[in-house]
Order: C-alpha cells, then structure tokens, then sequence
C-alpha cells in the first residue's frame, strides 16, 4: 500500500467514491457490518455532539470551541484501530478519538467551560490532554514512542495536527526524530484546506502535506480523509507498519473543515459560499451513509430515531457538566506543582485574607 | 480629531506609517485577508496591497526569524503574534538575535523591527490566550518593551516603535483593544518611549500600573477617595527602558508604593519597581513596597480565573494596608 500510493507519485488514497460506491475493490477493507454500523454510530454521535456544542456557545454558555464538523471519518477511522494500550496524542480537533479513548463528553464540556478538571480524561488510557500551542504535541508522541521501544512495548501512538501545523518547525522536527528512532508514531494530519483563514496553498508551496515523509525517510501517504474505508485502511496499515519495528507513518488526511475555525471565527471572511458546497458532497457522514444504505444496513428512520436519543444524550451530559462544583481558590494552586512551594502557599493564604475582608466589607 | 479604540488607534498607526515608508512591511498569521483575529489590521492589505501587509505560513518563530532577516537587509517589518501566548517558539529567535544582532555586529545592523502581540487575560479565553508575560520580555538585553493603556498612547508609541532603529516589543492589552474609547488626533504625532505618564497626582501613595490594570486602578482609587486616601497614579507605558526618575520623584512625594501587573508575582515587573525604590528613594519609604499582581500560577481557566484577575477591590485592599501600615 505505501509502496502503491507512493506519494511521489501524487496519487491520493480513495476506496468509495463521493455516492458511496467502491471504486478501489483492491484495498477495499475487510469490515464486519457490526463495526461498520458502530464506525457510523460513533460518527453520528460526534456530529449531533459537535452541532449541539456550537450551539451552546450560541447561547452563552459554553466558551470559544473548535468545531469538528465534516472531519468525523478521521477519527472514526482512527478509532476504529486504536486500541486501550495505545496512545492518542491529540491536538483539539479530534472529538471522536477523545471519546474513542474513554474521554466523555461532560470532560469535554467542563474544559469549554473553563474548568481543567475536565482534562483528567479519567477513564481514557494512554492520552495526552489538548494541546493548544500549534504542532507541539508532535513531539511528545515521538518521546512516547521512545519509551514504547525503550521498553520493547506493542504500543502505537496516534498524534493529531492541522494543515497549518505543518509550517511549524515542531512538525518537522517530530518526524525527523521519530524517524531516527524509529518510534512508533502515526502522525495524523487533517488537512482541512485552512488554518483559521490562510487556505493551504499559502501554507506550503508543496504539492501536499504527505510527500514530506520521503524526506525524513519514513513512510508516507494521502489519503481521502472523508472516506471512511480508506482512511481506515491507511491508519491500519500504518499502526501494523509501526508494530512491526517500521518506524513512524506519516498520514495526510484530506478533508473539509465545514465549520468556522473555532465559535470566535467568521469564514465568510476568507472563502466563498460556491466553494463551501463543492466540498458538501465529499462529506464523510453522507458517503458511509450511502454506502450503508445501499447494503441496506441502515435506514433514514433509524438515524433519524437514533439522532433524537443522541441529542438527548448530549444534552445530559451538558447539564452534567454545568452543574459541577464550583471552582475553589485552591483549584488555582494545588497541583502547580507535585511539592508545592511554602510561598505559593502563603499567596493562597493572602488571598483568603482578602476575600474575607471583601466579605466583611458587604 | 476622531473617536478611536485601542484596534482603530493601532490599526491607525500601522496606516500612517505604510503610507509615508515603503520600508514599512506587515506580515503574521491572518492578519491579510482577514485583517487579524481582533482586526487590527483589517483594511491594510487592501490599501497596500499583498507584497506589502500578508498572511505568513503557520509559524511564529518563521515570522520573526525573517524579519531579522529583513531588518538586516534594511526593511522595517512588523510582525504580529496573534497572541503572547503563541510567541514562544519565537522566542528562540527573539533572544539569540532580535535582541543581539545589533550588539554582535557592532552596530553594523539595526534591528528595526515591531513585533506585535495581544496579551493578558480577562476574556474568559482557553489555555495560552490569557498570559501576561512581559517581564519575560524585559529581562531581555537588548529589546524595548511597549505597553499602552489608552487608544492615544497606543498610536503615539506604536509609531515611535516603527520609527525605533532597535526592536520594540509592542503588546496590546486585549481586554481593552474595545473597551475604551477616546477622541485621538488623526495626523501623525508620537509618544516617546521610556516615559512614564502621571495620570492623576496624589499625596499618600504611589500606584504604577500599565496596561488594562490603568483602568481597574482608576476604579480602585474612587473607593480611595471616599476613605479619604490620596492616590498617585502612574502608567508605565513603556516596561523597558524603564522611566525610573518618575517613579522615583512621585515616591519622595508620597512616600509609598503599589505596583499592579497582571503577571506572576516572582522576578515580576513589580519587583524591578521594588528594587528601583530600595536603591533611589529608600529613605523616603513609609510603608514596604507592595506588589499587586497574579498568583505565581498559571492563568486558570475562565470558571477560576476571577482568583487570578486583579479586581478594584483588591487593589484598594492593599493602598489601605499600605496606607495604614
């Protein structure tokens, strides 16, 4: 497969086409039709999680979110093989692999909130916590995937970017030693065509994001990153590759960012309308579910059913997450560090004395 | 004159000098077409065109690693970090040779350069958008440090800043880039750098403060005044060079000193301004100098950052401890 979809050869990696329709019978996966119902479930979710999160912000009572909307088969499809002992190390765009991981949706929520509690991501094994400072992350994953061949772990790591990330100097140096050591490392780049309001031709000269794994000498491809079947594809090869002692894949997911970069950003500032509907028909959820539909594996009804009991769902966990605790003092100070400082601790202390003062003063 | 907010007053600024120096060049992530997250410079790459404002590729240290270089080489860029909290992989950049090319070539190559950023907190923002780190900037041998308080003043230093053969670190308090409106001259005119202002005399104790805290002081001393304490109130407005004969003359009137700023407590600006009354009017003290400033934490997120911010009342909490000492 990386030998096929070469990406010197600039050929991108596509199993259906935009109706659904298998047009790469070869690399066609092998998929029961009990997990690719779950695989679209699991999307589904996300969207009506996505969809109802903006409009949380909407209403004043969520902070600035990033939405996902229309990038949902790149974490599905990575979901869809990452395991419990792996790793996801994300950046902020990747709700399905969160959740895949055991993150919920109420930890998400109370981070949009503005609590870090929700970062504990308390169920989810081996995962990092957002990172907001563009392509740094990248290199975590390549020190993770030191660790997993230091210790001669059956680990994969799963590290997320955007299209812009890809200019920093951390995405070049993240391949570069992830590649020297060989580490196990899948790094997943959404190519969304935008990084806030610069389209990806003004990021990089380059014909693509995938073609700069052949020189750091690690395997690379791209691939259609709103199709499911591909992009499952090419992640599972790539973690095989990577557990087989191969060393770090670089994956080139092409797609569509549907929404605004986060809830503070307005696209009709930098695209067009005409361009927004010609990428409505690569949309990843469309296509599978046409696929689905065609095998008749699904139905409108039931999507239809299941979108009410997911809004629902939803709507739960929200409410969960605004009804915690409230944020205390100490919430500020207790885990700075793992010994804390005495003088840390007397501005704790200080601050107490002025809050009991503002209070005496009522 | 014309009624301005601090966006209008900077974006103002940049206009004035890309009309009259062609040297002028404005570059950084969004700010072409979309004109800035906060709209800065929205309007300029229409009136000048792409060669000369443009959005660069993804990369902070990229940007001011090739306004370096265009420096060098005679330009005077001004580069945006579209917020402090992002600079940091400029840093690099930013210590090893915005602050010394000029020292290292004996002079042979000015650093004439403006790197632009939006810091400090108070806009219920994720993680890294809510920072104030300008003592980190000011530490720095070789780099001026900017911080205006009003739309006026951002304009006046904004253009002295371009018009600098050194490299001015110009940040903007966000909080307020809309939040104050005043009538600003619309001919070109400067603020000079290094010079504090007094923005209000007083007997009992000196305030310096900077940035968006300008205002919340103003807030505090009404709450002076009616118990009866008299406030001075300086704005720094530059960090470096730092203006210590103003500092110094108003602490031999009033005999006490608050420093307000939003940064962490430790190696702080505050604690430079300490350090400046201990050497030039430590006879004159009546009380120690108190530092009003965040905790030394991170900036929490929105639910916990109310701890953080400095409100009026905490400020007044500590001119009354001073002043009763």
């Amino acid at each position: 497969m990386f030998e096929e979809y070469n990406p010197i050869n600039e050929k991108i990696f596509r199993v259906i086409d935009n109706d659904g329709k298998v047009i790469n019978k070869k690399w066609m996966p092998e998929i029961s039709n009990e997990r690719l119902i779950k695989a679209y479930k699991d999307m589904l979710f996300a969207r009506t999680a996505d969809l109802q999160t903006v409009s949380y912000q909407r209403q004043g009572r969520i902070y600035t979110y990033p939405p996902n909307y229309g990038q949902e088969a790149i974490s599905g499809a990575t979901a869809m093989v990452m395991r419990n002992e792996d790793w996801l190390v994300p950046a902020f765009r990747e709700m399905g692999a969160y959740l895949a991981k055991g993150a919920t949706l109420k930890e998400l929520f109370l981070v949009f909130m503005g609590h870090e509690d929700g970062n504990v991501f308390k169920n989810a094994n081996n995962m990092l916590p957002t990172s907001v400072p563009i392509a740094s992350q990248l290199l975590h994953a390549a020190g993770i995937g030191y660790e997993i061949n230091y210790n001669k772990k059956e680990q994969v790591v799963y590290a997320f970017v955007g299209d812009g990330g890809t200019s920093e100097g951390d995405f070049h140096e993240a391949l570069n030693f992830a590649g020297v050591w060989k580490a196990p490392v899948i790094f997943i780049v959404q190519n969304n065509q935008y990084g806030i309001s610069t389209p990806f031709k003004m990021q990089t000269m380059s014909k693509g994001i995938a073609i700069k794994s052949i020189a750091y000498g690690i395997k690379g491809i791209q691939v259609d990153g709103n199709d499911i079947f591909a992009m499952y594809q090419a992640v599972k090869n790539a973690s095989e590759q990577a557990l087989a002692g191969n060393g770090p894949v670089l994956i080139e997911a092409v797609t569509y960012r549907k929404g605004a970069h986060t809830t503070s950003d307005d696209p009709t500032k930098y695209r067009t309308k005409e361009e927004e509907e010609a990428w409505d028909c690569t949309d990843p959820l469309k296509r599978l579910k046409a696929y689905l539909i065609s095998k008749k594996l699904w139905s409108q009804k039931e999507e239809d059913q299941l979108v009410e009991e997911y809004k629902l769902e939803v709507d739960r966990q929200f409410e969960e997450a605004e009804n915690y605790p409230a944020y205390k003092l100490e919430d500020v100070f207790k885990y700075m560090y793992d010994e804390m400082p005495e003088d840390l601790k007397k501005q704790q202390n200080e601050y107490e004395n002025f809050m009991k003062w503002k209070e005496a003063r009522k | 004159m014309k009624v301005m907010n601090m966006v209008n007053a900077v974006n103002d600024a940049l206009d004035i000098k890309l009309a009259e120096d062609r040297n002028v060049i404005v570059y950084g992530e969004d700010v072409g077409v979309e004109g800035g997250v906060f709209r800065v410079t929205e309007g300029l790459q229409l009136k000048y065109g792409v060669e000369r404002v443009f959005d660069s590729p993804l990369a902070e240290s990229a940007i001011v690693g090739t306004a370096v270089g265009m420096a060098a080489a005679g330009l005077r860029p001004v580069v945006e970090m579209q917020f402090s909290g992002f600079a940091y992989p400029a840093l690099n950049q930013i210590i090893s040779h915005v602050s010394r090319l000029h020292n290292r070539s004996r002079g042979r190559f000015n650093m004439s350069m403006v790197i632009r950023m939006p810091y400090g907190g108070g806009i219920n923002a994720l993680e890294h958008h809510s920072e104030s780190m300008e003592a980190i900037y000011g530490h720095i041998p070789g780099l001026k440090v900017v911080i205006p308080s009003t739309p006026h003043d951002a304009k006046g230093l904004l253009i002295s800043a371009i018009e600098s053969n050194d490299p001015v670190i110009f940040m903007e308090p966000k909080r307020i880039y809309r939040a104050i409106k005043q009538e600003v001259a619309e001919e070109k005119f400067t603020v000079p750098i290094g010079k504090a202002k007094v923005i209000s005399t007083g007997t009992d104790v000196t305030v310096v403060a900077y940035g968006a805290l300008v205002r919340e002081v103003q807030k505090a001393m009404q709450m002076a005044k009616e118990a009866g304490i008299s406030v001075e109130l300086i704005d720094l407005r530059t960090i470096y060079p730092i203006d210590k004969e103003t500092i110094a003359a108003s602490v031999k009137k009033t005999g006490r000193i608050i420093t307000v700023a939003e940064g962490p407590t430790s190696f702080g600006i505050g604690a430079e301004i300490a350090a400046i009354i201990s050497e030039e009017a430590f006879l004159h003290l009546e009380a120690p100098p108190k530092r009003v400033t965040g905790f030394d934490t991170i900036v929490p997120l929105p639910k916990g950052e109310h701890f953080y911010m400095i409100s009026p009342e905490k400020i007044f909490y500590e001119i009354e401890r001073t002043v009763k000492y």
